[in-house]
């Protein structure tokens, strides 16, 4: 296929400049599968855990066992209607569960238990912020519970397929946006937003490598300003953000060149292929399934009454856009760092432990929080709550700061100090020595040390040479290794250089 | 010797210890192999596990203790799935699958210490009105060995008919536990939809399979579905509601029941000595000072047409789990998935279940969907709407079980449709998922025929009170086989 290889060849350069929306325009629209966080499957008691023996968490219901029913997990009804409250969607007083007919080998119904034409979730938005610092609305047309299939094992059987079950039954919640995205940036901010989102609401672990997380981006081209929506494709099952990016940015690409080159985009699935940076089709619409959708009767229509609704409703936490919201106005941060610190409830609740050890300091606190604390952190891989420096010890350190027992440049050696040895802060100082000195005597001391060391400067600098002030700031701050309170020292080195 | 005494009468002996379980269940297992040549009621005969439930049985007895029936035999039809003994829903694909547990139905009766004698022979995966489609091959009627004993139950209704058991479980989708009754001269209960977990009852059509019993009696049945009904958290469609106590008042008087005649169940379709047999039964009710009168429920002849696209529907997708793959019958050396799911299927099923499936598969297609499916669910509900106007007015209705006595062994096997007309006065209680009943009440040329109640959801103690007081009154239900006397 020469075509495909241009693609791949080109597709940076288009790629850049469809983001840029000169002659055509991008729309996506994703469904992001959550694998909701329930101890057990969704119609059936057998735990939900990652990672057991093949088959070792599958029950007779999850196995397809002939005369076994479904049972619906009312925790992953509660959890869905925790999203759906928390995007202003209306929750279905009445929505149905449907089977999706179709033969393969990690279905062992020959079916999948999913809501299809009356969803439990309808009608939600989720603003997110482009790169410009503007928001935008993002429409989820839906949210609808089901079941997730098995897997099917081709490594290490020479020519066999084996089947593993475990994954079979476990709860998703799938998501589906309007088709309101117009870049692969927006499309990652977007589903950014509902990652941090089902995580706030501690429905989905997100963890993208198992695939908790993951998503179908359906994506088309139009020419700019154009109303109609072009043919679209749907990349299938992708599990990372940058992927999704990439995938989309390839796609695009893609599309406008079969178009330019005077050809039509045909509807169909394709696959992202990470090692290659392209997507391939998988199958096209003619050789779709007919899933032959009927409500399920094994199980009866889920009724949820207002009295339930609003239950939940009072369970939910502070979601992530009012707490950004509240920290801006409460501790007078910027909207950027607003936004970053409540990325994750983990964060903004380390945050806010840290203000709390350290009052009066919000900026202080959040600088730390974003700067040295989130670099440690990713340096090592941890998530917050490994409980490597707890907030109570960042703000002990911080509080150093604050009443300047410390400066700020020490303040970076005790914070090294503290995250390799666990130590807290006043420990580290008091064993390195490291308190700021305030005593005028002793910096005068430093000072006349220094001015006994370099008489040639000082000579120099009362012949009217100014900038070797800054020699003696440096000479006099390293004499007391770098524990002077600099103010102080400027103030001292001012009255007594000049002789 | 043939053992006439219903399940009342030997679980008081059993209790009076006048009888071993041993004894009943040694004597049953000697009738039942001397029968299978003729009649072909089981697929399995677990003689073994049952001396050794009634030797568990007599001691429980011996000690004073035991459930209400500890140590009364009986059989299952061969779609309750029983632990340890193989459920093959008389189909060749699951000719050796063993169910790793047991359905709630047969849990229950084990628990009210019943001794089980093995699985009943039925029309494969419940789909037929004769017992013809069995992979094992047919059952006989009792009555007459070269017709058929009616279906899907046909196992259950033969084997009490020819008092082997004196009850057994069966299941009714369209009408499987009142046509075989009806056919073989004894008393079949289908219970409310949801008074009977499914849970273990391997699926033909989920809005409409309902377990239930076959026995000589009302009186058995309601001793027996007092210990099957009841809610079951792992059926999400049974129903939890209270099991009343089905034996409590069965001997009160019936004067002032109103009781409802279907005028459709007494179209031109309908044999007329048949019709003399209902008629003189109604006549027994009108003189225990029931009130008849005449109703109409317009929407009933659509039952058929709609049930022959809902209950294909759902069986093309309950059946799609026979894959060859994880259990069941699976083909020589697939050569590849495509080859094993074909093979294995094609293999597997039988014409009829092949039939419904292709039909199943055919209403719920793309395009398809709105006029098959959706409309059957919109008669479906218009039915209902009938029934439920009707018993506004009425207690209960009564009117013929099938619309001829049975009928001999290949007369409609090459024509479906002539089959599935058989099931045209008892398919309208499934849509429904009303309880309905069938009652032997007379002979017409020598062949049983029966008498079908049916009354509003969760009424089977209404149902059972009006059949025992008609067979207080006569004595169709006693009749026996004389090749089985």
């Amino acid at each position: 296929m020469n075509a495909r290889n241009t693609h791949s060849a080109t597709r940076g350069a288009q790629g850049a400049a469809t983001e840029q929306g000169h002659a055509w325009e991008t729309v996506i629209g994703l469904e992001i599968h959550a694998q909701l966080a329930t101890r057990s499957k969704i119609f059936s008691g057998a735990p939900t855990a990652y990672g057991a023996a093949p088959n070792t968490q599958a029950c007779l219901v999850d196995l397809g066992y002939p005369g076994v029913l479904p049972v619906l997990n009312a925790e992953a009804v509660r959890m869905a209607v925790r999203f759906g409250l928390a995007i202003g969607a209306r929750i279905a007083r009445q929505s149905v569960f449907a089977r999706k007919n179709y033969f393969y080998p990690d279905l062992p119904k020959g079916y999948q238990i999913s809501q299809y034409e009356l969803p439990i979730v309808a009608g939600g938005t989720l603003d997110i912020v482009l790169e410009d610092g503007s928001r935008k609305r993002i429409g989820v047309t839906r949210a609808h519970l089901e079941e997730d299939a098995g897997k099917s094992l081709h490594e290490g059987l020479a020519g066999l397929t084996g089947i593993d079950l475990n994954r079979a039954g476990t709860p998703l919640l799938e998501i589906v946006s309007e088709p309101e995205m117009r870049s692969a940036k927006e499309a990652v901010a977007y589903m950014k937003k509902v990652h941090t989102l089902v995580r706030y609401l501690e429905i989905c672990d997100g963890n993208m490598q198992e695939g908790s997380f993951r998503c179908d981006a359906n994506v088309s081209v139009r020419p700019a300003g154009s109303d109609k929506l072009g043919t679209r494709t749907e990349i299938k099952n992708v599990n990372s953000f940058r992927y999704v990016e990439k995938a989309i940015q390839y796609e695009v690409a893609r599309q406008i060149e079969v178009i330019d080159s005077g050809g039509r985009v045909i509807q169909e699935t394709r696959l992202y292929d990470p090692d290659r940076g392209e997507t391939r089709s998988m199958r096209s619409k003619e050789e779709a399934n007919d899933y032959r959708y009927f409500p399920d009767p094994d199980l009866l229509p889920l009724e949820l009454d207002a009295a339930y609704v609003e239950s939940v409703r009072a369970e939910l936490p502070e979601l992530p856009d009012a707490k950004a919201a509240r920290f801006s106005a409460q501790y007078g941060l910027s909207d950027y760092d607003a936004g970053v610190l409540t990325a994750s409830r983990e964060l903004a609740d380390y945050y806010e432990a840290v203000t709390r050890g350290v009052p009066g300091q919000p900026k202080l606190a959040a600088n730390w929080v974003m700067g040295e604390f989130a670099a440690a952190l990713h340096k090592e891989g941890l998530e917050i709550n490994a409980g490597k420096l707890t907030a109570e010890r960042l703000a002990g350190l911080l509080t150093r700061i604050a009443d300047e027992t410390i400066s700020g440049k020490i303040a970076k050696e005790v914070f090294e100090a503290m995250w390799a040895s666990g130590e807290n802060a006043d420990a580290v100082i008091a064993s390195k020595g490291l308190q700021q000195i305030t005593d005028t005597g002793a910096i005068e001391g430093a000072i006349e040390e220094v001015m006994a060391q370099y008489p040639a400067q000082l000579a120099e600098f009362r012949a009217g040479k100014d900038k070797l002030f800054g020699f003696f700031v440096g000479q006099a701050m390293k004499a007391t290794r770098g524990k002077a309170n600099p103010a102080q020292l400027n103030a001292l080195l001012k009255k007594k250089l000049p002789g | 010797m043939t053992d006439h005494r219903t399940v009342t009468q030997l679980a008081a002996a059993l209790r009076a210890r006048k009888v071993s379980s041993v004894e009943l269940v040694r004597a049953c297992l000697a009738r039942i192999e001397a029968s299978q040549p003729a009649l072909n009621a089981f697929i399995t005969i677990t003689a073994d596990q049952a001396l050794e439930q009634a030797e568990a049985a007599d001691r429980d007895l011996a000690a004073g203790r035991g459930g209400p029936l500890a140590g009364v035999p009986i059989g299952h039809k061969d779609l309750f799935c029983t632990a340890g003994v193989r459920t093959t829903c008389g189909s060749r694909m699951l000719e050796n699958f063993v169910a790793p547990y047991d359905a709630t139905v047969v849990a229950r009766l084990k628990a009210a210490g019943a001794v089980m004698l093995g699985k009943l022979n039925m029309d494969e995966f419940a789909m037929g009105s004769s017992n013809e489609t069995s992979y094992f091959g047919p059952v006989r009627n009792p009555w007459k060995t070269d017709l058929v004993p009616g279906g899907s139950s046909g196992g259950s209704a033969a084997a009490v008919a020819a008092r082997l058991l004196p009850a057994a479980t069966a299941t009714d989708t369209g009408g499987s536990i009142r046509q075989p009754a009806a056919f073989c001269g004894v008393t079949g209960i289908k219970p409310t939809y949801g008074r009977v977990s499914r849970y273990g009852m391997i699926a033909f059509a989920s809005s409409l399979d309902q377990g239930g019993v076959i026995a000589q009696t009302a009186e058995d049945c309601a001793r027996l579905l007092r210990s099957m009904a009841g809610f079951d958290p792992r059926d999400s469609t049974s129903v939890d509601i209270p099991v009343p106590d089905y034996l409590a008042g069965l001997d009160a008087p019936l004067a002032g029941v109103r009781i409802g005649l279907l005028k459709e169940f007494f179209d031109t379709g309908l044999d007329a000595g048949y019709e003399r047999r209902v008629r003189e039964a109604l006549a027994v009710f009108e003189r225990l000072g029931a009130r008849l009168c005449e109703l109409s429920l317009p929407n009933i002849p659509r039952s058929v047409p709609a049930y022959y696209v809902v209950a294909p529907a759902e069986c093309s997708s309950n059946l799609a789990r026979f894959d060859g793959v994880r259990f069941g019958h699976r083909c020589r050396n697939p050569r590849d998935l495509i080859d094993l799911y074909k093979r294995s299927r094609s293999e597997g099923f039988g014409v009829e279940v092949k039939r419904r499936i292709m039909t199943g598969t055919y209403v719920l297609s793309a395009g398809y969907y709105d006029d098959y499916y959706l409309k059957a669910q919109r008669v479906r509900r218009l039915v209902a709407g009938d029934f439920e106007r009707a018993f506004a007015e009425v207690d209960l209705l009564m009117g013929p079980t099938t619309p001829t006595a049975a009928f001999a062994l290949g007369a409609k096997s090459a024509d479906p449709i002539t089959m599935y007309l058989n099931d045209i006065y008892t398919i309208s209680a499934n849509l429904a998922g009303l309880p309905a009943m069938s009652v032997p009440c007379g002979f017409v040329d020598g062949l049983p025929a029966g008498l079908q109640i049916i009354g509003p959801h969760f009424a089977e103690q209404r149902l059972l009170h009006a059949a025992h007081c008609f067979q207080l009154e006569t004595d169709w239900h006693a009749h026996v086989p004389e090749r089985c006397a």
